[in-house]
């Protein structure tokens, strides 16, 4: 199969020494196996993600997604965006939309872009990471490529909010999508069937300003993981990710729960099941070691 | 008849039936025990050879009763209808073999069930006539439409289309209804967003141009007789003068009248010019005719309320219980009055429960709201003149506070009361409130039972006839629109629609001699040996149709075309001279007694199922093609209903030796899936009187029951008998064993 | 009351629902509500929202502009969008939230202690200086935005959380020295400030 190219936005979690740094080593690795190209747009700006609505009004929040896609035209026209963040991908396909539905957004947009020397038309797909791999792959292609079934794992297949709505993945029902399970079956493990926590939030960005309310979100999510029998839980989202496994320690303290299950990306188990090493699927930056994949990486 | 009896008994052996019983062991009991005079066992007997077997025996050889032993009556009915003979069936298949087992064991007590079927079907047989149409008919086909309104007009201009001729009697001087005041009315199609020209001006205008409908203004019906295909009117102007028309059937559309807001001081009526009802809303529009809406005495409106549910949906002494069903969208397009004319206008929906039903219900709701309609989930509790305009107070029930407005307008949606007539059945009238709005009759029916259609509840014609809501208990008289319930211009013109077609069905029907549903089709109807009637008038009383008049003699007056032919005369009859053709005492009676019943030391308890055959029959049969079990010692027989039911066959088989009789009908009561109404009611009335029966003959009350069953109780029904044979079992066989 | 707050007063007087249909983001949509629930009874925070979304849309239909503006309830959004997902009538219920927030920061009436609130202004202010996050000056900020003494407790909580992030490399003591930033700064800022002009220019019009 030929490469594949796709104008690439990563997002300001991803960088290094960032949050979700791990998430784009085992994303790096997966692509590297899958043979797709991630061109990164040049210059790119944070999305402002949902949270940044009280500062930011409409227009300067929209303005931040624009530069990002006219940036994008002028580096790579004939690619399709991909965001590996959640928030990225739905920040920058709510602005596409809002721009194309919105009477004169599109004008009030272009002339801020002005001021930066930059145009936007805001016509190319704009996908999330798990699009591309169901869509332009498909389930059978990814799994020819597993060397290392992760046989033995049950993992609980956490989807969250941002990937799953309002745009989701197609095909995929808002209260029940499948994918991850899917993906689960497909490099060999175990998807936990019926994780009645499957599209719960986490409480975003909330984890900061409401740790407590937030904190019984995330305990509701890890406790159905464990109900359901999980190892571990695997994750399409940065900000779900982070919630959900930083936040065990205090959870346990404030619930008395003995939680400690591993939170992983699906890149994660992608990379280790496609035959890379520990450090190559980001295991390094699993703060709660996931050690069923330590030891398959390690083999 | 005049040609001489000759029975012929068919036995098939396919489906298994040959594999599973000895059909030459039936055959024989046939020939020698029942006297069939021909006899003959096939291998498929619905085949097209098996079929022409039969139709060369009624043609070659005069053969004119036929009892066919093989499935259920209900299966193959096509096959085996042959004309101009009596048939009966007699069920081996879904009666037998399919719900025994199939062992050695079992294969004796088999073969009796088989045989008792054929036993029970020669026997009824041959006490059956070929049914023929009585020729009551006139054969008359246009139709009498009683109400010019939209539903009046529609039923006749439909009944145009189709070709027959109708004849509207309207008690005002013009055609249009409730419908002519309106200034708009609520869209009927895509996009739903704008209220339209209410359409009347057009249909009167089709009504003058059909020469197929004939209408006669300022007139009403002073009186009705006859049955479908030969109704009778009288049709009489304002001045009196009175003709008589013919007719085939009739459609009842009197419509309805805007609930008295009079009765509803609190919410401001009557006090002022500043609270009006949706129909004086619609006189203001009307009035205005696109330009500015102002009240009565001429103020101008910069605020509406229009407070929905007003006087009804409440349990409240004097107001409707019920939902009228347009009030909600009514209630949008006025404040679409307003609001297309000057969106700075604030138009108020106060609603507890918004409904919109219809097609394009939801997107005029929607439009509203887009509009810039304000929708207020409250109660309003007050509505006081303020000097300027009124206040409404209301309960807030999003924000869950008592609190007010002001308003130039206030509208109240007060919903419908039927054009009902008289209430024929003034008994159960237990609702909360009364209204009387039409105490003068509509249709003036000279029928036994009294002069307007029945009412179901809160006083509208309604049926709730099972399985068929446009049916009606007068056959050949429909109600549309609402009167029948409440509905809008778009229901009612469906409604109309329906109306006009099942009217036309009703007096094809008739001039056929044909019944109408459930039985449709059937020509047998009943009549009565005039010798031996006592004019107890319990016929005339029970026919839940009002079929039955009674003549100068005070004898039973049998009107075919009216009759459903569900039996419940001759159930109620208790001298037993009713009967039909095909259906009577005897045919059931000769079932009963025919039944081979084994001495008390057998061990071999007989059980007589009586089954409706509308849903226990059919809940027995597809009970057997499921291959439920149940006991051996069950005989069931099908009946029209159970209101055909008489006390003779229970007594007879009690005097027969059978050890328990089990009675299936349908549900009765307020929420009756009784297929003629009052059947299954009526019968079970009758059955309170069986333990009297019981205890002079010494028997255990147990030995007989009465089950309300459903088509899908095929369970239950297995179940019921099962518990029979399990009660004989314990209170022991009937000492009535000779 | 701020400035902008006595303006809109003015101008609006009677009509919140139209000052809400001018100024807020999605706030067309208000009217559309049919009063559900479907929101109210699909949020994650909700039983912490004083007006659920549905309620909300009813004060601002019955004119209950002060008690909207200064709610904490919107501030309650999580962004899930489930409310969105599954409203019958399809409104933009998440966005209408995050708009009625800003709506009520810009005119001075949000809540001052207002937790999220101070988050999310620290985290735009963060992101739009450099271009991109920097999520330990933002955290640093964060546990110190309700004073020193509180700031300290947060980050003895948060301690061993942060220990685990430097340990796994996810998180950086460089960062607190410059961190990551776009290249053009400057071309972002003009953006933003032209972004912000043409806002404000269109809620001063009528």
């Amino acid at each position: 199969m030929a490469k594949k190219e796709y104008s690439f936005y990563p997002g300001c979690s991803s960088q290094k020494a960032a949050s979700a740094s791990n998430y784009q080593t085992s994303v790096n690795s997966m692509c590297d196996v899958l043979d797709v190209q991630l061109n990164e747009i040049p210059d790119w700006n944070c999305c402002a993600a949902s949270i940044g609505y009280a500062g930011g009004g409409e227009l300067p929040r929209l303005a931040m997604s624009a530069r990002n896609m006219a940036l994008s035209e002028q580096a790579h026209p004939d690619q399709d965006i991909v965001a590996t963040c959640a928030a990225c991908w739905l920040a920058t396909k709510e602005t596409q939309e809002r721009l194309h539905n919105d009477g004169g957004l599109m004008e009030e947009t272009n002339k801020a872009l002005a001021e930066g020397g930059l145009t936007v038309k805001a016509d190319q797909n704009i996908r999330h990471m798990v699009e591309v791999l169901i869509e332009d792959f498909g389930y059978d292609a990814l799994g020819k490529h597993v060397t290392r079934p992760l046989e033995g794992i049950k993992i609980a297949g956490y989807v969250g909010c941002q990937t799953n709505r309002p745009f989701g993945i197609d095909g995929e029902s808002f209260e029940n999508p499948k994918y991850l399970d899917k993906l689960v079956e497909t490099l060999g493990a175990d998807p936990v069937n019926n994780y009645d926590r499957k599209v719960s939030c986490c409480g975003g960005a909330l984890a900061f300003s409401e740790p407590e309310k937030s904190q019984a979100l995330i305990k509701d999510i890890i406790e159905a993981a464990y109900d359901g029998g999980a190892d571990m839980i695997v994750t399409p989202c940065p900000v779900c990710q982070l919630n959900v496994e930083a936040y065990q320690g205090q959870i346990n303290k404030k619930y008395n729960t003995k939680f400690d299950i591993p939170v992983v990306y699906y890149s994660t188990l992608m990379s280790v099941a496609y035959g890379k090493s520990y450090k190559e699927s980001g295991l390094d930056g699993q703060m709660i070691k996931a050690k069923q994949l330590d030891a398959i990486a390690k083999k | 008849m005049a040609e001489e009896k000759k029975v012929g008994t068919y036995i098939c052996k396919g489906c298994g039936i040959g594999d599973r019983v000895n059909t030459a062991g039936m055959a024989t009991i046939a020939t020698r025990e029942c006297k069939s005079q021909v006899t003959k066992e096939h291998d498929f007997l619905c085949s097209a050879e098996g079929v022409k077997m039969i139709q060369d025996d009624i043609d070659n050889d005069g053969v004119n009763h036929i009892a066919i032993v093989a499935c259920s009556r209900r299966a193959k009915t096509e096959a085996f209808s042959f004309e101009n003979v009596a048939i009966s069936r007699g069920n081996v298949r879904e009666g037998v073999i399919w719900v025994r087992p199939d062992t050695d064991e079992a294969s004796e007590t088999t073969q009796e069930m088989a045989e008792d079927y054929t036993r029970m079907a020669v026997h009824e047989v041959s006490v059956m006539t070929p049914p023929t149409p009585s020729g009551q008919s006139e054969g008359r086909k246009n139709l009498l439409i009683v109400g010019g309104g939209i539903s009046g007009m529609t039923a006749a201009i439909e009944a145009a289309r189709a070709g027959y001729e109708a004849t509207i009697v309207e008690k005002t001087g013009a055609l249009g209804g409730s419908a002519a005041n309106l200034y708009r009315r609520v869209p009927e199609s895509s996009p739903f967003k704008d209220p339209e020209d209410s359409g009347v001006a057009a249909l009167i205008a089709a009504v003058d141009a059909d020469s197929k409908i004939t209408v006669h203004l300022n007139s009403t019906v002073t009186k009705t007789s006859g049955a479908p295909g030969r109704f009778s009117a009288d049709i009489t102007t304002e001045s009196g003068a009175t003709a008589t028309e013919n007719f085939g059937a009739i459609i009842q559309t009197s419509g309805f009248t805007e609930y008295d807001a009079n009765q509803l001081p609190h919410l401001g009526y009557g006090k002022g010019k500043n609270v009006v009802t949706q129909m004086e809303l619609e006189a203001l529009a009307a009035a205005a005719d696109g330009g500015v809406i102002k009240t009565a005495d001429g103020k101008d409106i910069n605020s509406v309320v229009f407070i929905q549910c007003a006087g009804q949906r409440s349990d409240e002494e004097g107001h409707l219980p019920y939902c009228s069903g347009h009030c909600c969208t009514t209630s949008i397009k006025q404040a679409m009055y307003f609001k297309d004319q000057n969106p700075a206008i604030d138009t108020t929906v106060m609603f507890t429960d918004l409904r919109t039903p219809g097609a394009g219900g939801e997107d005029f709701y929607r439009s509203g709201q887009d509009k810039g309609i304000n929708f207020t989930k409250g109660v309003a509790s007050e509505v006081t003149d303020n000097g300027n305009g009124c206040t409404v107070k209301f309960r807030d029930m999003i924000l869950d506070e008592d609190t007010s407005t002001d308003a130039d307008l206030v509208v109240l949606a007060t919903g419908m009361v039927a054009n009902a007539g008289v209430d024929i059945d003034v008994v159960g009238q237990d609702d909360p409130g009364k209204w009387e709005v039409s105490v003068d009759s509509i249709l003036n029916l000279d029928y036994r039972q009294g002069k307007d259609m029945p009412q179901l509840r809160h006083g509208f014609n309604d049926s709730h006839f099972i399985c068929f809501p446009y049916e009606t208990r007068r056959t050949g008289i429909y109600t549309a629109g609402p009167t029948r319930r409440p509905m809008d211009i778009g229901q009612a013109i469906e409604d109309a629609t329906g109306a006009a077609l099942k009217a036309i069905q009703a007096a094809e029907n008739a001039e056929l001699g044909r019944a109408a549903h459930p039985r449709s089709g059937d020509l047998s109807y009943p009549s009565f040996r005039k010798e031996g009637c006592t004019q107890c008038k319990r016929c005339t009383v029970e026919c839940p149709f009002g079929a039955i008049d009674e003549d100068e003699e005070r004898y039973p007056q049998f009107n075919e075309g009216r009759c459903r032919r569900c039996g419940t005369c001759m159930g109620a009859c208790p001298v037993r001279v009713i009967s039909f053709d095909n259906y009577s005492i005897d045919t059931v009676g000769n079932q009963i007694k025919n039944v081979d019943i084994p001495e008390e030391f057998d061990e071999k308890p007989r059980i007589l199922v009586l089954a409706c055959e509308n849903d226990a029959y059919p809940a027995l049969d597809m009970a057997a093609m499921n291959g439920v079990e149940y006991s051996a010692f069950a005989r069931i027989i099908p009946i029209r209903c159970l209101g055909s039911t008489n006390l003779i066959w229970v007594t007879d088989a009690l005097n027969s030796g059978y050890d328990g009789i089990i009675l299936m009908g349908c549900q009765k009561g307020e929420n009756y899936q009784c297929h003629f109404v009052k059947g299954s009611e009526i019968a079970q009335d009758r059955m309170s009187k069986v333990d009297d029966t019981l205890q002079s003959l010494s028997l255990e009350p147990e030995r007989v029951e009465t089950y309300e069953i459903a088509i899908t109780d095929i369970e239950r029904a297995p179940q019921l008998i099962n518990d029979m044979a399990a009660t004989i079992e314990k209170i022991g066989m009937s000492p009535f064993k000779f | 009351m701020s400035d902008m707050n006595t303006a809109m007063v003015e101008k609006y007087r009677n009509s919140f629902l139209s000052e809400v249909e001018a100024n807020v983001e999605e706030g067309e949509w208000v009217k559309m509500c049919m009063q559900c629930g479907v929101c109210s009874g699909s949020c994650p925070f909700g039983p912490y929202w004083d007006h659920p979304p549905q309620e909300l849309f009813m004060m601002i239909r019955a004119g209950k502009r002060e008690a909207v503006l200064s709610s904490e309830s919107m501030w309650m959004c999580t962004s899930c969008y489930n409310c969105i997902a599954r409203c019958p009538r399809g409104l933009p219920i998440t966005h209408i939230m995050h708009g009625l927030a800003h709506y009520a920061k810009r005119l001075g009436l949000a809540p001052k202690n207002q937790q999220t609130m101070k988050f999310a202004s620290i985290f735009w202010d963060n992101l739009t200086k450099k271009g991109r996050v920097n999520e330990l000056q933002l955290g640093l900020k964060l546990y110190f935005m309700n004073g020193f003494v509180e700031g300290i407790k947060t980050a003895l909580c948060m301690k061993e959380m942060g220990m685990s992030m430097l340990m796994t490399k996810r998180m950086s003591p460089m960062e607190y020295f410059g961190g990551h930033s776009i290249k053009d700064t400057k071309g972002l800022h003009a953006i933003l400030k032209k972004a912000r002009e043409i806002e404000e220019a269109k809620a001063k019009q009528f």
